[in-house]
């Protein structure tokens, strides 16, 4: 009997792994073509790339780099990095300087109006205001066309703080009695207990909110209109989307529009390098950051 | 009611540092979480700008009917719910099929290397995501080099009304299934391998191992995700379809949302778009309460 199920399933076998990593295979390629195709073009020779249009597994001979020499000559595009490196840092540590605290407090057992503050929390994830009244309360405020509107769009985030109660509350509640014998404050137990104790959600969740503001775009879209305080994204939109060579100043309109191409590819890259360059450091937290976003909270 | 009180000034004097440390947040999310939702009340105005909430008048539902009763009522709620149900039929089930398939691969390294892989697309900015979706699918792109191969005519698909959901779903597909395939690989890990070894005893094959073990390990896994996502059906991916459409593809790509970012934001009719706003909201939540009482019900699990 064993060994009849063994020939059974033999050959077939074979075949399905083999299939298998085949289509497996062709998956990956579909993941990673579209983005190696632009780094493909961005070093190609930009005439025939002009002629030749299509899909690009290899750059075409010969290699040019004027892409890259004339998207580092743009003004615009040093403001758009700047602003957005801008963003990504302070976005980042306001976030984390309202999450934490928020997240400490109401993963606490001494904290007796806990339950209340997390429905309050909670409630924001399943119903907003939506767009027009948010973007109003920025109106009124003030706010509009400063680089805090921006900071503030995403300085709190109930899922985040949802997330890291969850890591917070699997600490044993023993060290921080402890610690409150020794005369700790709720401060110096964040810090010095609870945070040591929690590196790798807080780790996932910075990461999360970095790449996120790295690569948002809408906010900036309606909130800002000086264009001095546009993020990249906002730029490369201009370019990839709308098709329009505004950002890229007269030096680049009076070139040949062989290079404008050229220019579109290089600018893609180049506002993506930082998200594929942390990539490799960011990509063993993935699966714990949604595993802790599964727990329940 | 005064007992109750007490406890909290007694919580609140023992506790101090607590309070003072929730207070930025909670202020946080008063000011641009809950006054946004006080806000709604101009869905029942003739809002103006410059007379402000109090200073505007009460039209009652006027701008709900003015919505349900024009011409994009029906064509952004349809658009919204097929590109949603599309979403649900095709992009849920992906991930599925393929943390199973990766789960079959005995090779780690190369089961690592396609999992590594199949995360890049979901990191790679909406903007640049849009960028290339208009680049492979416009007139001289790649898919019209396909068709153009196979001998028929290339087209600029990307601005023809009846090509943009297809477009919009597989593009979705790419972005979205390796990410979305990292919760059910996890699952996966996580059935006892005694069951497969149970199974081979009493002679079950691959695919009936895969029927009677593999699927029940993590369909609670996956019926949670569905409840999820049904709770989503009305929040079309926004961006993304702001990105992609354009006036001549609004037939078949202008969502709810997306229609009122044009009235609210560009034509600046606030009241109205409050109005169609708040109604997408509203489906949305009773979407949620829905699948979270089902999901109550019929697993043991919810969300609260």
């Amino acid at each position: 009997m064993k060994s009849g199920t063994k020939i059974n399933e033999g050959a077939p076998r074979y075949i399905f792994l083999a299939v298998n990593a085949v289509v497996l295979g062709l998956i990956g390629f579909c993941c990673l073509a579209p983005m190696w195709h632009v780094f493909c073009c961005s070093i190609s020779d930009p005439s025939a790339l002009a002629r030749s249009g299509g899909f690009h597994l290899l750059p075409i001979a010969p290699y040019s780099f004027d892409g890259y020499k004339a998207v580092f000559g743009y003004r615009n595009i040093l403001i758009g990095y700047t602003n957005t490196l801008f963003y990504v840092v302070f976005g980042v540590a306001l976030n984390l300087l309202l999450t934490i605290p928020c997240a400490y407090v109401l993963s606490r057992k001494r904290f007796l109006p806990a339950n209340g503050f997390m429905l309050f929390m909670a409630f924001t994830m399943i119903f907003s205001g939506g767009l027009i009244p948010t973007y109003l309360v920025f109106v009124k405020l003030g706010l509009i066309d400063t680089r805090l509107a921006i900071l503030l769009c995403t300085a709190f985030n109930a899922f985040n703080m949802v997330i890291l109660r969850t890591s917070f509350l699997s600490i044993p509640v023993a060290l921080e009695e402890s610690a409150l014998l020794d005369g700790a404050n709720d401060l110096q137990i964040l810090v010095r207990i609870v945070l040591p104790l929690s590196k790798a959600s807080v780790a996932v969740i910075t990461l999360f909110v970095a790449v996120g503001i790295w690569n948002s775009w809408f906010t900036s879209a309606i909130y800002l209109m000086d264009r001095g305080k546009w993020p990249i994204q906002l730029f490369l939109r201009e370019v990839l989307i709308n098709n329009s060579q505004k950002s890229l100043e007269a030096g680049v309109k009076a070139s040949a529009e062989s290079l404008q191409t050229l220019v579109k590819y290089a600018i893609t890259i180049v506002a993506t390098l930082p998200i594929l360059c942390v990539y490799p450091f960011v990509q063993r937290y993935f699966v714990k950051g949604v595993m802790i976003g599964s727990i329940k909270g | 009611m005064a007992q109750k009180l007490r406890r909290l000034c007694l919580n609140y004097r023992q506790n101090k540092l607590l309070y003072w440390m929730l207070l930025p947040s909670v202020v946080y999310v008063l000011v641009f979480n809950y006054l946004p939702m006080a806000g709604l009340t101009m869905a029942f105005q003739d809002y103006s700008l410059v007379k402000g909430i109090f200073g505007s008048k009460f039209v009652g539902l006027k701008n709900f009917r003015e919505f349900f009763g024009g011409m994009y009522f029906g064509r952004t709620l349809s658009n919204t719910l097929i590109l949603s149900l599309l979403d649900l039929l095709i992009c849920f089930p992906a991930p599925i099929v393929l943390a199973l398939m990766l789960n079959e691969v005995q090779h780690l390294r190369y089961k690592k290397a396609i999992q590594t892989v199949s995360y890049i697309p979901h990191f790679i900015s909406m903007v640049v995501a849009a960028g290339l979706i208009k680049e492979f699918t416009n007139s001289g792109g790649v898919v019209a080099k396909i068709v153009e191969a196979l001998g028929g005519t290339p087209r600029s698909y990307i601005s023809l009304p009846q090509y943009f959901r297809s477009i919009f779903t597989v593009s979705q597909v790419w972005q979205t299934i390796g990410f979305n395939s990292i919760i059910f690989l996890a699952a996966l890990s996580g059935i006892n391998q005694e069951l497969y070894e149970a199974a081979k005893i009493d002679g079950a094959t691959r695919m009936k191992q895969m029927w009677h073990v593999t699927l029940p390990g993590i369909s609670s896994t996956i019926i949670i995700m569905l409840i999820l996502r049904c709770g989503a059906i009305m929040n079309v991916n926004f961006e993304k379809v702001l990105l992609l459409y354009t006036p001549s593809t609004y037939e078949t790509a202008d969502v709810i949302s997306t229609y009122v970012y044009r009235v609210g934001i560009v034509k600046q009719k606030i009241g109205y778009s409050t109005a169609v706003g708040l109604f997408n909201s509203v489906v949305s939540l009773i979407l949620v309460l829905t699948a979270n009482k089902l999901s109550k019900t019929y697993t043991d699990s919810s969300m609260f």
